[in-house]
């Protein structure tokens, strides 16, 4: 199954990102697809390279990095939202693309199911 | 448009049914402007679009909005251009009306009312159900 995701809420503050990651990763375990993960509202700021936590936490950031890497995820943050926060293409970290909402309209429509995290 | 969406049937040609649920009061979070913002993207992928207000969404129709006090944009004369972008399913939720003393005089747009059963029985036909 082709299974979009929308998340809606930043990292750390709010478990959203935490459990649309796992969700995902277990997803594509399970043999799902998952071609894209959208972030929008304050899950834009799950995008930026600049995150810092301390070391004996989990790096949200280039968890999401890494899924794109290794499943070819295409990690969208919303423009609008981004640009509102602060977010720009320069502090992207790897994996993360900026583009419209289009984009998640797109992903309701061609993929089976699209799951969104947040409040 | 993205080369990893390649492997996605093209979507051409394909009408779902998407609706957009508002739950939140229209200011003190972000979540009713933003919300907005996808309803009218998606007016541009000739989808069939519905929307609905429940909770304190319902206050995002109210009459009379004066955001002045609080410095931050009014924007909902926005709800009343929806008709030009052919999105005219509105559906409010009768109990979240009732429980906040509002009537559909209250409200700056026309729309349905349901009671939450027939509004379960409408999310249940939908394809996509994104909310706010």
């Amino acid at each position: 199954m082709k299974i979009g995701i929308m998340v809606s809420e930043g990292p750390y503050n709010h478990q959203a990102s935490d459990t649309a990651y796992l969700f995902a990763r277990t997803a594509i375990e399970k043999g799902h697809s998952v071609p894209r993960v959208f972030f929008y509202h304050d899950g834009v700021n799950n995008s930026t390279r600049l995150t810092e936590p301390p070391q004996d936490d989990r790096n949200v950031v280039n968890r999401w990095s890494k899924l794109a890497e290794d499943h070819g995820v295409d990690l969208v943050v919303c423009v609008a939202a981004g640009l509102r926060r602060g977010i720009k293409d320069d502090i992207l970290a790897p994996g993360f693309r900026i583009s419209g909402l289009g984009q998640l309209v797109e992903a309701g429509i061609q993929c089976d199911r699209l799951v969104t995290f947040g409040d | 448009m993205s080369d990893m969406m390649d492997d996605m049937d093209g979507g051409e040609g394909v009408v779902k049914k998407f609706m957009f649920v508002n739950r939140k009061a229209p200011h003190g979070t972000v979540y009713a402007l933003e919300g907005l913002e996808v309803v009218l993207i998606s007016a541009a992928f000739d989808q069939d679009v519905s929307m609905v207000f429940t909770d304190d969404g319902v206050y995002e129709l109210i009459k009379g909005m004066n955001t002045k006090g609080i410095e931050v944009k009014d924007f909902s004369k926005t709800y009343r251009a929806l008709e030009g972008y052919d999105i005219e399913k509105l559906y409010v939720e009768k109990e979240s009306m009732d429980a906040r003393g509002l009537t559909e005089d209250d409200l700056i747009v026309d729309v349905t009312v349901l009671d939450s059963g027939e509004m379960a029985s409408l999310m249940a036909e939908q394809d996509v159900v994104i909310s706010f």
